[in-house]
């Protein structure tokens, strides 16, 4: 088990900020922020491998394993696509691959991104989401050949 | 009392946007502002309703059945083909044939004249400038025949027809060119690339899926062998939409596809093909769609194409004024004969994080590579920004533009 803040109680903060905004501006605003924020991957994990398929906008993900623990990194050349980018990484980032893949990320729904982002978008948030579990799932399996 | 700023040269848009329901909506708590003609435009009430009296009243089979119904559905079907050929100036109602659209258009050209003409060696001519439904077909014919598939190079927007000389030989067979370009707005000189492309033996087809809607269209003036486009671009459904090929063409060419409708006699040993155009046209085709067709373009006749261009020119010219005006904006495609379409790029900015922001304000544009990627390579650029406009946009809807993406520029940058 990590140590720190639950997905959950990572969720319920963001669900939190997210209600302290009236109007889809300011939200979106907010999400700019935390792209502009996020630290940009160096140039060496811009590889077409690393690119996240399903998303309009280029988006390079990076996942690394120490200790039972997984951290990732990402950047896109879209910068509300790398806020969004930046919201998933704070939620998932340094957990455990079960963790992970039991995560059920309502708060996507609950600031209301699936209903507001086109479906194309949304899609693309989508297949970032599956992106990480797919990391997770594979360094659980890896995990469990090495111990099991 | 109707603001004088919304008639250009006898256009009277207010009533023009009364006629169209759609830009009623309200999108994002905002009323809708449409710059994606380009894509497809909306549908006036008529055309709306003539659907629904289609379906209401006439729905039955065409060309089969001895009764009432079926020979109504018959001639409305056949009524809008001679729409379509009147629109068009086509010599005759033989050489219009109903497909779904532009790309079922030139596919049809490509497996059946193509299939049959092209051989290893043979060349065609396309241009940097092709949405990819004038590209792949093409691909697809020169990988299975051995052809070579050439593009004629364009720079800001225009053909460089110099260079088209050169690629035209004995070897050219075929030269498809689109007529206005989605992605840049610009108008191809059809006319001499025809004159130049017949000169050296090949036939052209013309992509006119954007020109129908906005240039006077007359297939036996430009002389194509080929013409191709979309009902749902002319205001009219979705689905539908015509090839013009000259009579001689077509009769030489084989069957699309085969079945009902486009047969005369089948037995087990031999089917004899029916008449044009119905040899291109097999089972039951889209018949109320077609039969809508008519009336579209019934519709933008009698508003008349002339004042629609006027009022939309004057609209891309107030348009780009504005864009080039924001830092950091560069229009990409700056021919001087444009249609409709401005197309962009800002600094340091992704279309698509525009595309978004503007969506938020109720603004339709559409962003990316506009099936032109291609195109979008000899840019050097992933896609743009593009606004199109149609006869119902206004000044006021193009300064909600400006200020939507000063906005967007301000939270972005
Ligand atoms: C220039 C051009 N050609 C072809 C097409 C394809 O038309 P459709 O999708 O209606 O077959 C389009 C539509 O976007 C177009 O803009």
């Amino acid at each position: 088990m990590s140590d720190h803040k639950s997905i959950q109680a990572i969720e319920d903060e963001l669900v939190e900020e997210f209600a302290l905004f009236d109007s889809w501006d300011d939200k979106y605003e907010y999400i700019i922020d935390m792209g502009k924020k996020l630290a940009p991957l160096e140039n060496e994990h811009k590889l077409d491998e690393n690119k996240v398929r399903g998303c309009q906008s280029t988006v390079w993900l990076v996942s690394d394993y120490k200790d039972g623990i997984i951290s990732f990194k990402a950047d896109s050349d879209a910068i509300i696509t790398k806020g969004l980018v930046s919201m998933l990484i704070r939620v998932l980032s340094n957990h455990t691959p079960d963790e992970i893949i039991e995560a059920d990320l309502g708060f996507i729904q609950k600031i209301g991104m699936t209903t507001h982002l086109a479906q194309t978008r949304a899609n693309g948030l989508l297949a970032m989401v599956k992106q990480m579990k797919n990391f997770a799932l594979a360094y659980k399996i890896k995990n469990s050949m090495t111990h099991g | 009392m109707i603001e004088s700023n919304t008639i250009t040269k006898g256009l009277d848009v207010e009533a023009i946007r009364q006629q169209f329901p759609a830009l009623n909506r309200q999108v994002k708590g905002q009323p809708l502002v449409y710059f994606d003609n380009a894509a497809t435009t909306q549908k006036p009430q008529v055309v709306i309703d003539a659907l629904v009296d289609y379906y209401t009243n006439f729905n039955a089979n065409v060309h089969r059945g001895i009764h009432t119904l079926a020979e109504e559905a018959t001639a409305l079907f056949e009524a809008s083909r001679n729409a379509a050929q009147q629109f068009i100036h086509a010599s005759s109602r033989e050489g219009i044939i109903f497909t779904r659209g532009t790309t079922e258009g030139i596919n049809l050209v490509a497996y059946t004249w193509g299939r049959k003409n092209i051989k290893a060696g043979d060349e065609i001519i396309i241009t940097e400038m092709e949405h990819h439904s004038n590209i792949v077909p093409w691909q697809i014919l020169c990988e299975e025949k051995g052809a070579v598939l050439k593009m004629i190079p364009q720079q800001n927007g225009e053909l460089l027809l110099d260079e088209f000389k050169k690629l035209l030989s004995s070897k050219t067979k075929l030269v498809s060119v689109v007529h206005v370009s989605n992605a840049l707005g610009t108008v191809n000189p059809v006319e001499e690339i025809i004159k130049l492309a017949h000169q050296a033996g090949a036939l052209v087809m013309i992509d006119g899926a954007q020109s129908t809607v906005h240039l006077d269209i007359d297939v036996q003036a430009m002389d194509c062998d080929f013409f191709a486009f979309s009902s749902h671009k002319v205001y009219g459904p979705t689905g539908i939409g015509v090839l013009y090929g000259k009579k001689k063409l077509l009769e030489a060419m084989p069957p699309f596809q085969g079945g009902g409708e486009m047969i005369k006699e089948v037995t087990l040993e031999k089917t004899t093909y029916a008449d044009l155009p119905y040899k291109f046209e097999a089972g039951t085709p889209n018949i109320g769609d077609a039969a809508v067709l008519k009336t579209a373009l019934e519709f933008v006749t009698k508003i008349g194409k002339e004042k629609i261009r006027n009022h939309e020119n004057e609209l891309l010219a107030y348009a780009t004024e504005q864009l080039v005006q924001l830092p950091g904006l560069r229009i990409i495609g700056t021919a001087a004969n444009k249609v409709s379409v401005v197309s962009f790029v800002i600094d340091k900015v992704h279309p698509q994080d525009i595309g978004i922001l503007l969506d938020n304000r109720g603004i339709a544009v559409r962003t990316g590579h506009h099936c032109a990627q291609p195109l979008m390579q000899c840019y050097g650029i992933p896609g743009t920004i593009r606004a199109s406009f149609a006869m119902y946009n206004t000044k006021e809807e193009v300064d909600k533009l400006i200020v939507g993406l000063q906005k967007a520029l301000k939270m972005l940058l």
